[in-house]
């Protein structure tokens, strides 16, 4: 099974790096860019086809290594 | 003075580390590796030294942080054994749990490698009774991901306990924006844990011990640990 990890910044913890690619694409000329804020994706494949267990063990993966959710978020997704 | 110096793959800071363990204390300190399960008996100091372990891969210090020898240093500082990190030992046990918060890109997002001004907070702990309170010292940075921050609950808890135990400091000791090199919150370079046995700190105090080197400010919190360790055998 192909599965995803998202982990994202939590809102309220500054992002120098967002700020910095919010920078550069307004330099370039991309406009109507309000703000950036960078994150991580992790594409994983699971082996076996239980989606509930795999769906827990993306979140173990997540919890205890993947994230550090003193300031990040994760969403955990089986794609297929 | 029974000291470790843990070595994870990718960390470069530990010669300069031990070099200056076996100066001030003059014992040469074990050199532990991080697949190791255990420290050797009798140890009484463990420090994570600076660098760049698993290449700063993930997280700073996140990979590190969860290596078999951390579940012994984990222990350890349970126990109330005095354990410091600097720079990537800092970031380390953070993402290990023994300290709260962690170290995020620096603000102005440049790695910065130049002496700073630190204010010792307090001379009341094992790792700055060699200073006094208030008293001001320069020691080197040399770091990308230093900018401290925690919770707001968290970080009302760290001063009203008096946990921060280093600031980033003008010169004359005063804690101004322009002498906050990474931006961190509250000028906060160094913190200890609840007990007080854990301490992480962003600057390098190992780099000046030796007269040959320029300065001196750092040995006073090697030779703290040394007197404290003495009195405790």
């Amino acid at each position: 099974m192909k599965a995803r990890v998202t982990v994202t910044l939590k809102t309220g913890i500054l992002d120098p790096q967002g700020k910095a690619i919010e920078g550069a694409l307004r330099s370039l000329g991309v406009n109507g860019v309000a703000s950036v804020r960078q994150g991580k994706v992790f594409d994983i494949e699971i082996e076996g086809s239980d989606k509930a267990a795999a769906e827990a063990l993306l979140k173990q993966a997540a919890d205890r290594l993947l994230a550090n959710t003193v300031i990040e978020n994760y969403k955990v997704e089986v794609v297929a | 003075m029974k000291a470790v110096v843990v070595v994870f793959p990718g960390i470069n800071r530990e010669r300069d580390m031990a070099r200056t363990l076996k100066i001030v204390s003059g014992h040469e300190p074990a050199m532990v590796w991080h697949a190791d399960t255990q420290l050797p008996a009798g140890t009484d100091l463990v420090v994570i030294p600076g660098g760049f372990s698993y290449g700063d891969y993930l997280r700073c210090g996140a990979i590190a942080a969860r290596s078999p020898i951390m579940d012994a240093v984990r222990a350890f500082a349970a126990k109330g054994g005095l354990t410091l990190g600097v720079c990537n030992g800092f970031q380390i046990l953070c993402e290990a749990g023994l300290l709260p918060g962690v170290l995020m890109r620096n603000a102005q997002l440049r790695f910065i490698c130049r002496d700073v001004y630190l204010k010792v907070e307090r001379s009341d702990t094992p790792f700055t009774r060699g200073y006094n309170a208030g008293q001001v010292i320069r020691v080197p940075v040399a770091h990308g991901e230093g900018n401290y921050i925690a919770d707001a609950e968290t970080i009302a808890r760290l001063e009203g306990e008096g946990r921060v135990i280093f600031r980033y400091a003008s010169p004359d000791g005063m804690i101004d924006p322009n002498w906050n090199h990474n931006g961190a919150i509250n000028a906060i370079a160094g913190i200890v844990s609840e007990r007080g046995n854990v301490l992480g700190m962003m600057p390098h105090p190992e780099n000046h011990v030796e007269a040959s080197v320029g300065r001196t400010d750092g040995r006073g919190l090697f030779a703290g640990l040394v007197d404290q360790l003495g009195k405790a055998a």
